[in-house]
């Protein structure tokens, strides 16, 4: 554990601050470019040559990259990807302009979305196909291989097979599930719920796993560098669920690390290295080892709750943003 | 719980009625009267709103259970992501509005705002607005629960068409929504014509805004709460001896409790807990200033079903009755338990 009387060696000078001028609610990164989502309309390219993209008339709700092209959807009902050149082109507008409020990348090129109870793969030869939920969908996640997205809704989670008429594979479980992802081995699926707890299935088996003790809703959920352990916000501290088995966390303990008075708010796992950055309810952004809880200080408290927290693929340049408009990058 | 900062908060209005008794009339008013005030209204998916509106949503009511064993611990799924998104325009609106479909229970709107971190964080309840149709209210309490419960939880009633009833049905009607809901403010309206300032801004879940419980009661003609000519006073003081009939719906009732011995909070606090456990589904409303042996401060607190949110609020006044009051709304209340239960927490 670490002595919280010490003062934590800090990178903080080493940041270099941008005025978002708005809330930030993500960042991706466009090669080595860094790309602020803010709340209306604009995503801010913080490179050298630091320029606005308007993507949407209205509210961003929902963002993804895959290093070459961000995709947002908006309360405007439209569905945006934008290259690394600023250019933005419409993928889809809803008809009754809906919220487009989740997307999801997938890893051969597909884009997934969501309006409503109305799921859309878009596929890498440009088919449109839809599936309906139960309830409105809650959260959107590929599976890392085949082509299979996980949704989230009311009472559990289904993996649907876009390409293949097959049945789509339902897992139940009570209670409203508001977000969701797949290890990185494509064993087990986690969901994120409306009570401060996640919840898992093995897919090979369908068991569950119930990871509680939270003192808020999990609202940031990421996998470190290989998929040992799921990065989680919700609790005064980062709580790492382990993965490294193939029982997953089942009767095991998580590694609870860096401790705080406040709540933290995001985590971002470090690509390659078993470090995970982490936002706190105060404003503090950290550098956390797994394996040993080293922290590292990358921003002072200054009561703007973190919002945004992102690694470049390469691991050399960790960017964030907050709810007020304050944004940082700090090169490696 | 909610922080209790709620300056910063975005307050929310909910606005209820049974089909037809002029709710979209009321909002469209409010929309589009010169008030300098922005709302982001949050609309059931077969309202009709006339006014042009970029911050109008509309929702489907997805009504949600927690999973925590509880059956009357439920929330508006489509809320909690309505809300989110909404506060990515912050500074775009003053207010939010969310118009439910008539056949709507306003208590998963409101327990939202409690069993939610991140909305209520962000957002506060400020009041259940209800709008009844004088024309037909008493048929719809007859066979429709969901009036009902609407006129039961409200914060303000509007009784709306006045035009379309005698002076005597309408002073009956007003008998009748008392003997279902005493504490709400109630005024007559025709299209629904009402001061926003009577229908918005109520803080009518704000903790430090519990003053008194007495009765709304009807004060005679001259003091009722026309539309017009009242503007804001409380009329509480004068409510005695004017003859009124009083109706008891055998189903939904008020029970108010009222002592002036100090409470034990070792005894109240398991009480009112054990209470909303078990009855919870039943009470609809709770509301309660206390007075605690030894504790020179007023306690307060209001409860939806099972969820109780409570407080210090103040010192208790120097020349000020430091009496408990506590008064339940709900469904076939058991009123001797409840009676027999609050005594014994006496100090």
């Amino acid at each position: 554990m670490s002595d919280t009387q010490a003062p934590i060696p800090s990178l903080a000078e080493r940041v270099r601050s941008v005025d978002a001028a708005a809330s930030v609610v993500g960042v991706h990164f466009l090669g080595a470019t860094p790309v602020f989502v803010l709340g209306e309309e604009v995503l801010l390219f913080a490179g050298d040559d630091e320029h606005r993209v308007v993507a949407h008339a209205g509210a961003i709700l929902a963002s993804a990259c895959d290093g070459k092209r961000i995709i947002t959807g908006g309360d405007d009902g439209k569905l945006i990807e934008t290259g690394s050149d600023g250019q933005n082109r419409v993928l889809a507008s809803d008809e009754k302009r809906r919220w487009i409020d989740q997307v999801a990348l997938g890893p051969d090129g597909a884009v997934a979305w969501s309006a409503g109870k109305i799921a859309h793969v878009l596929t890498k030869k440009g088919e449109d196909r839809t599936f309906e939920t139960p309830s409105t969908v809650a959260g959107l996640c590929f599976a890392p291989k085949g082509f299979r997205l996980a949704i989230a809704h009311y009472n559990g989670a289904t993996l649907w097979f876009p390409n293949t008429g097959a049945a789509p594979e339902r897992l139940e479980w009570k209670g409203s599930h508001l977000g969701v992802t797949i290890s990185p081995d494509g064993k087990f699926l986690i969901t994120c719920m409306q009570e401060p707890m996640l919840h898992g299935w093995r897919l090979a088996d369908g068991k569950h796993m119930r990871m509680s003790g939270y003192s808020a809703r999990v609202r940031s959920l990421d996998w470190t560098a290989g998929g040992d352990f799921l990065a989680t916000s919700g609790s005064e501290q980062l709580i790492l669920w382990p993965f490294d088995g193939k029982d997953g966390p089942m009767g095991r303990q998580p590694k609870i690390l860096a401790r705080a008075e406040v709540r933290v708010t995001v985590v971002a796992c470090h690509p390659r290295q078993p470090v995970v950055a982490v936002g706190y309810a105060d404003g503090a952004v950290k550098l956390v080892r797994v394996d040993d809880d080293a922290v590292i200080l990358v921003r002072a408290a200054d009561g703007e709750p973190v919002s945004a927290l992102g690694w470049d693929s390469a691991g050399q340049i960790l960017a964030f943003g907050t709810e007020s408009s304050a944004a940082g990058i700090l090169a490696l | 719980m909610p922080t209790p900062d709620t300056a910063s908060k975005i307050p929310v209005t909910v606005l209820t009625g049974y089909l037809g008794a002029g709710k979209t009339t009321l909002l469209n008013r409010i929309l589009s009267e010169p008030h300098g005030k922005k709302f982001a209204v949050i609309v059931n998916e077969f309202g009709e709103i006339g006014i042009d509106n970029e911050l109008v949503v509309n929702a489907d009511e997805e009504v949600f259970e927690m999973n925590n064993g509880c059956i009357c611990c439920t929330v508006r799924g489509d809320l909690v992501r309505i809300i989110d998104g909404l506060m990515r325009r912050k500074g775009k609106f003053d207010a939010i509005i969310v118009e439910t479909t008539g056949l709507a229970d306003p208590a998963p709107v409101a327990q939202t705002f409690f069993m939610d971190e991140a909305v209520g964080a962000k957002t506060k309840l400020d009041a259940v607005v209800t709008v009844a149709d004088a024309k037909w209210l008493t048929d719809r309490l007859k066979d429709a629960p969901e009036a009902k419960n609407q006129i039961a939880f409200a914060d303000v009633i509007l009784l709306n068409k006045t035009d379309l009833v005698t002076p005597a049905e309408l002073r009956e009607l007003e008998e009748r929504i008392r003997g279902l809901n005493p504490y709400a403010r109630l005024h007559r309206t025709e299209r629904a014509k009402i001061d926003i300032g009577e229908v918005l801004g109520r803080n009518a879940f704000d903790l430090d805004r519990i003053l008194t419980i007495e009765p709304d009661f009807l004060a005679g003609e001259d003091h009722y709460h026309h539309a017009h000519d009242d503007h804001g006073h409380d009329h509480g003081a004068h409510h005695h001896g004017n003859g009124l009939k009083h109706y008891h719906d055998e189903e939904m009732q008020s029970v108010a409790l009222r002592t002036d011995k100090p409470l034990n909070p070792d005894k109240f606090f398991p009480w009112i807990q054990d209470l909303v456990a078990k009855d919870g589904p039943s009470i609809l409303r709770c509301k309660g200033i206390l007075s605690f042996k030894d504790d020179p401060e007023r306690f307060v607190f209001q409860g939806v079903h099972m969820i109780l949110d409570g407080d210090h609020q103040r010192p208790w006044h120097a020349d000020e009755a430091r009496d408990s009051r506590i008064v339940f709304i709900g469904r076939n209340l058991p009123e001797d338990k409840i009676r027999q239960g609050f005594e014994s927490c006496i100090a």
